[in-house]
Formats: C-alpha cells, sequence, structure tokens
C-alpha cells in the first residue's frame, strides 16, 4: 500500500494546487463570520468576495451573479429547481449523457438521447421542445464527466432560444481544462466545483446570467443575496479563488496534458486490437480518455491498477463501493457487456510521462493476465 | 529453494498475494487480520451479493449494506486493499433462482452450499486468480491438509462451528487455492483473537439463516420470486384420506410437524413427501418418515480415487445440524450418482438437503439427495416399508 501513486483520476477530483494550501491556511486564521459587522467579520468577508471577483472573471460572468454552494451537485440542483421555479418552467430536459445530479432533477421522457459520440442530439432535443409544454430549463453540461466528449452548448443556446427556453450548463468538468465562458456561451446559468480544479472539496457555485434571479433552496439567512442562506465556507471560498488564479496556468498545460493522453491511447491501441476508445470521434477535453476491451471487465481493471499503485475509475461509483455500467457509454448505444469493461483515465498538472508509462505496463500485465501468456506481446511486436 | 509458508506456499509472505473473501463478519475478519499480522499480501474482496434495501422489509435496518462498511473499516484497520464486487446477477441466477426452483420442486434445498458452488469458487476464486492471488483465504471453519491424493479437507477443530456440510461440494482444483485458517480454532478464540487486533467487529453477532431470507420466512421470499409456487393444493395422509387443503407447497417440508393446521389425528402427523406434480402434501406418522437407502446426485468425490470403492462404509450427514451417522454407498447406474444405505432407518432424508460423507474427520464428499421419481402410491405406508 505504500508505493508510489500514480494518479490519473483528476475527474474524480485533483491533487491541491500548491498555491491552495497557502491560501487555505490563510484563511483559516481569518476565523470571523462573513455577516459580522466586526474586523473579525470583515476580514472573512473580503476572502470571500475576492473569489466572488476571480470567479466571476473567470467564467465571463458578473459578481453579484455568483452563488457560492457546497459543490457542484447542489449548484445544479439550486438550477434545475431555483432557476425553474423563478422563470415558471414547466418542462426540465436534460441530455442521457449528464450527471446523475442533474438527472435527479429530470424525468425519463424529458431525457434528450446522444449520437454515438456521446453528443446531445439535436434533432431530438427540438422534437421535445416542439411537444414539451414551454417555457423548457434545459441542461446540458459543457464536457462529459467519462468521456470528456465536449457539448455542443453554444447551439443548443441557440436553439433555446427559439423556443423561449433557458439553459442551464454544468460546466464542473470544463472548468480548468478548456476555455469555459458564460456570456461567450450565451448560458443562463452555469455551476462549478471547486475540487476539480485543485481547490478543497465541499465549495462550488452556481453563476447566473446577468439579470437572473433564482429561487433560494435552502431558505435562513440572507447570505448570497437571498439566494442561498448559511454561514459562507470561507476556506472552501478562498481555496476555490486560489485555485482559480492559476487558471491561464492550467489552460497553458493543455496541449501537454492533451499529447500525454494520445499517447497513453496510442500505446493501449498498440497493446491489442480490440481496444476501444469512447468519444474519440468528437471533440475532447484535453485530459480525459474513456478507453476498454472486451472481456477485461472494469472492475477487474480498477482493482488490478490499484493494486499496482494506479487509480483510475470507472461508471458511476455506488456507495458500496461496486462498479456499475456507465450509464453514459449506455446511452451512447454500447452494449451492457461492453460498457462493462470501460475504464476512465483523467489526466492533470501533476501528470508526467512516467506516469503514462507505469499504466501502460500496469495495463498491458492485467491484459496479459486474461489472456494465454505472450498472446499480447506477439502482437505488439507484430 | 525457498521454504514453504504458513499456507503451504513456497514463497516468502510478503511476496505471495492472498485474497480475502470478507463478509464483514468476525470470522472473516480475523482471518485477514491473521494473514496481515503474518506479512502476506493481503487483498480483501467483499461480495455485494443482492440489493439490500429489496431483500429487507422497509422497517428493518440495511444489515448487509452495513457488513459492506464492516469489512471496509476492518480493512482499513489493518491497513489492506479493500474492494467490493459485485455479483448481484449471477448470485441471483445461481443461488436465489435455484432455491426458489429447488422449493418449486419439492425439495428443501441448501442455498450456502449452491453460494459456494458458484459465486464464491467459480466467481471470486477466478477474480482472485485474476488480481494474480496464490491463494484465497476464507473465514470457514474447517480445515485443509495437503494429503497423498492432493489437497483434503477435514472438519474443524471446533466440532460446533465445523461447516464441513457446506464446503463438501469443494473441488480439487478449488482447494488447490483455498485456505482455511480458522479451522484449528474454536470460535471464542477468534473473538479473542478479533479482540486483540481491536476490530469493531469483535463482537458482532453471527449470521443466521439465509443471508438472503433475512427475517427467516424464505416462503415469502419464494413466493414473491415465483407467484405461481402459492397454488393451494391438499393435504393427504399415507392411507389415503384427504385431510384438508394447504396454501402452496412451498411452505412444506419433509419432517416438518408444526404449522399444517390438521387436528383430530389420533397420533401426531409429519410431512413425509411433497408432491410437486400434484401439489399434494403428504403427511403421516413419524414412523412413515423412516428411510434406509436413497440416491445422492452431482456427486462431488473428495476420498481416494476416482469414486468411492462398492460397499465402502463411511458416516454421513444429512443435515448440517445433525451428528454423523453410519452407511454404507454403492453404485448407481447413472453416471454422478450413488446409492446410500443407513445403517439404521432414519427420519431426517429430505430432498434438496445435501448428504455429505466422512471417513473419521475427513470430508470424502457428498451429494444431493434426490426426490423418489416414482410416483408413490396411495395407501404409502406399506410401499414405503416394501421399499426399506
Amino acid at each position: 500500500m505504500d508505493r508510489p501513486l500514480t494518479y490519473l483520476d483528476y475527474n474524480a477530483t485533483a491533487p491541491l494546487r500548491p498555491g491552495v494550501r497557502t491560501a487555505v491556511t490563510e484563511a483559516m486564521a481569518q476565523f470571523g463570520n462573513p455577516s459580522s459587522v466586526h474586523r473579525a467579520g470583515r476580514a472573512a468577508r473580503a476572502i470571500v468576495e475576492d473569489a466572488r471577483e476571480t470567479l466571476a472573471r473567470a467564467v465571463g460572468g458578473a459578481t453579484g451573479q455568483v452563488v457560492f454552494t457546497s459543490g457542484g451537485t447542489e449548484a445544479n440542483a439550486l438550477a434545475l429547481r431555483g432557476l425553474a421555479k423563478a422563470m415558471g418552467a414547466r418542462t426540465v430536459l436534460a441530455a442521457s449523457i449528464e450527471h446523475t445530479s442533474v438527472l435527479a432533477h429530470v424525468g425519463a421522457t424529458s431525457t434528450v438521447r446522444s449520437n454515438h459520440n456521446g453528443i446531445i442530439g439535436l434533432s431530438d432535443l427540438a422534437k421535445i421542445l416542439d411537444e414539451s409544454p414551454k417555457p423548457a430549463l434545459i441542461a446540458l453540461m459543457a464536457a462529459n464527466n467519462e468521456t470528456g466528449v465536449i457539448q455542443p452548448v453554444a447551439e443548443v443556446v441557440a436553439m433555446a432560444r427559439q423556443y423561449g427556453a433557458r439553459v442551464h450548463c454544468d460546466a464542473v468538468q470544463a472548468l480548468g481544462k478548456v476555455p469555459f465562458d458564460i456570456k461567450a456561451l450565451g448560458v443562463d446559468s452555469a455551476s462549478f466545483s471547486a475540487h476539480k480544479l485543485g481547490g478543497l472539496k465541499g465549495c462550488g457555485a452556481l453563476v447566473l446570467a446577468p439579470g437572473l434571479e433564482i429561487a433560494a433552496d435552502v431558505p435562513g439567512g440572507g447570505q448570497e443575496r437571498r439566494r442561498r442562506a448559511g454561514t459562507e465556507n470561507t476556506v472552501g471560498i478562498a481555496a476555490f479563488g486560489a485555485a482559480l488564479r492559476d487558471l491561464p496556468e492550467l489552460l497553458a498545460d493543455a496541449h501537454r496534458i492533451a499529447a500525454l493522453r494520445d499517447d497513453l491511447e496510442r500505446q493501449i491501441a498498440e497493446l491489442h486490437p480490440g481496444v476501444r476508445v469512447y468519444g474519440a470521434g468528437a471533440p475532447r477535453l484535453p485530459n480525459t480518455s474513456c478507453l476498454g476491451l472486451a472481456g477485461l471487465t472494469s472492475e477487474t481493471q480498477l482493482i488490478g491498477l490499484d493494486l499496482a499503485g494506479i487509480a483510475v475509475s470507472a461508471g458511476a461509483a455506488c456507495s458500496s463501493g461496486k462498479v456499475a455500467a456507465s450509464h453514459v457509454l449506455l446511452a451512447m448505444g454500447i452494449n451492457p457487456a461492453e460498457a462493462n469493461c470501460a475504464i476512465r483515465v483523467s489526466l492533470g498538472w501533476d501528470t508526467t510521462a512516467d506516469d503514462i508509462a507505469r499504466f501502460v505496463k500496469a495495463w498491458r500485465a492485467l491484459a496479459d493476465r486474461q489472456r494465454p501468456a505472450g498472446a499480447l506481446a506477439a502482437k505488439a511486436s507484430a | 529453494m525457498t521454504a514453504r509458508n504458513s499456507l503451504g506456499i513456497a514463497k516468502a509472505p510478503a511476496e505471495t498475494r492472498v485474497v480475502v473473501a470478507m463478509s464483514g463478519g468476525v470470522d472473516s475478519s480475523v482471518t485477514a487480520a491473521l494473514l496481515a499480522e503474518q506479512g502476506y499480501d493481503v487483498v480483501g474482496l467483499t461480495m455485494q451479493l443482492y440489493d439490500h434495501a429489496a431483500a429487507t422489509s422497509k422497517s428493518k435496518a440495511c444489515c448487509a449494506g452495513q457488513d459492506i462498511y464492516d469489512a471496509r473499516r476492518v480493512a482499513d484497520r489493518l491497513g489492506i486493499a479493500h474492494y467490493v464486487l459485485d455479483y448481484e446477477g449471477t448470485f441471483q441466477r445461481d443461488v436465489i433462482d435455484r432455491f426458489a426452483d429447488s422449493y418449486m420442486n419439492g425439495e428443501t434445498p441448501v442455498p450456502c452450499v449452491m453460494c459456494n458452488q458458484t459465486v464464491k469458487f467459480r466467481d471470486l476464486l477466478k477474480a482472485a486468480q485474476d488480481l494474480g492471488a496464490d491463494a484465497l483465504a476464507t473465514g470457514h471453519y474447517i480445515r485443509r491438509a495437503d494429503g497423498a491424493d492432493g489437497p483434503e479437507l477435514r472438519r474443524a477443530a471446533d466440532a460446533d462451528r465445523d461447516q464441513s456440510y457446506f464446503l463438501f461440494a469443494t473441488t480439487r482444483p478449488q482447494l488447490d487455492l483455498l485456505r482455511f485458517p480458522l479451522g484449528d480454532l474454536t470460535k471464542p478464540e477468534t473473538r479473542a483473537l478479533a479482540q486483540r487486533f481491536a476490530l469493531a467487529v469483535a463482537d458482532k453477532p453471527d449470521s443466521q439463516d439465509i443471508c438472503f431470507v433475512p427475517n427467516g420466512n424464505y416462503a415469502e421470499v419464494i413466493a414473491k420470486l415465483r407467484p405461481a409456487a402459492v397454488a393451494p393444493g391438499d393435504i393427504v395422509h399415507i392411507d389415503g384420506r384427504v385431510l384438508g387443503q394447504h396454501n402452496g407447497i412451498i411452505n412444506f417440508t419433509v419432517g416438518q410437524r408444526r404449522g399444517l393446521g390438521i387436528g383430530g389425528e389420533a397420533e401426531p402427523i409429519y410431512v413425509v413427501r411433497i408432491m410437486p406434480d400434484t401439489a399434494q402434501v403428504i403427511v403421516g406418522p413419524k414412523e412413515a418418515l423412516l428411510q434406509q437407502a436413497f440416491t445422492v446426485q452431482n456427486l462431488n468425490w473428495l476420498g481416494a480415487g476416482e469414486g468411492p470403492s462398492e460397499g465402502l462404509p463411511v458416516t454421513v450427514k444429512l443435515r448440517n445440524t445433525q451428528p454423523p451417522i453410519a452407511a454404507q454407498v454403492f453404485a448407481h447406474d447413472a453416471p454422478g450418482k450413488l446409492r446410500v444405505v443407513l445403517a439404521s432407518p432414519e427420519g431426517a432424508v429430505t430432498p434438496g438437503q445435501a448428504c455429505v460423507m466422512y471417513d473419521g474427520d475427513r470430508v470424502l464428499g457428498g451429494g444431493w439427495i434426490e426426490r423418489p421419481s416414482h410416483q408413490q402410491p396411495l395407501n404409502l405406508r406399506r410401499a414405503m416399508a416394501a421399499t426399506v
């Protein structure tokens, strides 16, 4: 258990950025309640407002429209309930490849099919918009957490305008990996999570387009402009702000990370002709690879790689820890047996070429164990 | 040449990967702790077997969910890797469905053996091998020894805890990889070890009955799975009299006395036979239960040679809680079957139960007690006396 860890699960959570540690330590010294009038309160308030401005700038939003939450799940809930309520939405629609924290708010008949690459089906969306009570609120993620496939958000916004619908964008996976701008895309709201880009868990935000209002989901004190009651998580918010200050650096690293990811996929594909990379035919996040080999179950890969000191993930992690087939892959029309054999490898700012080499070596050992010895080696050298 | 380690494997413990099947109970937790203490490369695996929320009634706590949590906490405490494997599909097919089918076939099944045969020693063993394990250890109370014919099974040192009845179907290739570190311990010794290792499960009660029948009401579970199984039928005395109606054969087991709802008979009456084709439950006095010879099927042989010699004297257990009784075994025309003749008639020969054979402490194997296929004529009393 003491082996060096090759961490390739950035889409689950990213290691803390160095600057975040410093910011957290400093914020912990400011113990005041941001709502307090006294000096201690003001110092805490300043931390929160600094981060709010940083986030607004980073995502093309207005400072007054940033609502800090406990994370991406709560931000999605706040949009799909609070925004839906405020705008009087009579239908909430979502793509079938959305995160469960979005799908939990959407009925089966309001789920929009995706194509084989995991991109939302625009004709299906138009059909459902035609048939559904208006106005509608559409949820569409910026990029998928499992495949990394980038969604046509601007096109969906344009379509939504024709139907008088609004668009909420789950940008939890996109932030820090590809440029994301609320104003440029024209979305009505977007959700973010701090720990996906090196902040702390337990902090996220919903950012609303200028002029939009929502109904609070958690009543109580007047924090966050009466949109979300509860004393602010100053330490988490400070960490979020610090992680966001590294955003240019993170985005500049995208080319290096994409090259590592592509190299990993090329090497794995060379080991066996049956290896499939899901969503490879679509634009993807630079860091994400969803790959699999029929017959080599996700469970076996996850456990075998973990025992070799390599962290990846697969499908949806149940609370029990069992590995279930990914609803995203099933929505892409992948058969369940094959979907049960896929894993998600996600790279990040601290990933090196050595990590990729260790992954390929360990994965090869697993694949070899499943087959007659040397079968893979013979293929590879042929 | 490296000396053999405590598991009989010619490797240093640190180089030996042992997968421990961890249920979250005290036995498998201590198994993992003992092996970790000896420096083995221990990996804990816990099987998710069924949807706990659906299996338990709404009012009950989510017990087996708790078991997975307990297993994980023990693994954390021991500093070993731990994973949960999803076997819900195969458990449903190979254990729960077969359990229901067996009842509908007029038998009284032993699902724990079915589970060991399939989910545990076929699938979990394969998973362990896929992870490069040299051995799969479980917390069963049974002993394994390397003998002249390969690995042998022996009854546990603690006769009260012996689980050999549930493990008779383990095959030799499976035994090559299996290890049972608790076979020489008593349950109090295991609990004392759990205390010494400071495991939170040290005082956890033993699991009861069948894991997927949490409240013991197996008929309710079967009725949910096979609604047709609750078809009513006649309760017929072996002398041919129809004594009443029953609400489905699944509610009855051969040898059962209570719950028949029949009064007014001079002597106590028992279920002596279940007839699935006619949905009849045949009852009679205690002596009508007595049987001296029967057939077992799907034999697993762990003794010397390919099978028993003709007329081999053995002792047999016809249910887990019964002490072994003397018997002889004879060849049967059909492959995989044996004829068992008891030294004296017994009243507990229940189709679907296992007949496990022993030579002293050594487990020779066993098979499943077959339901007599021929239609018993009524009057049965004379006919049954004749077959003995």
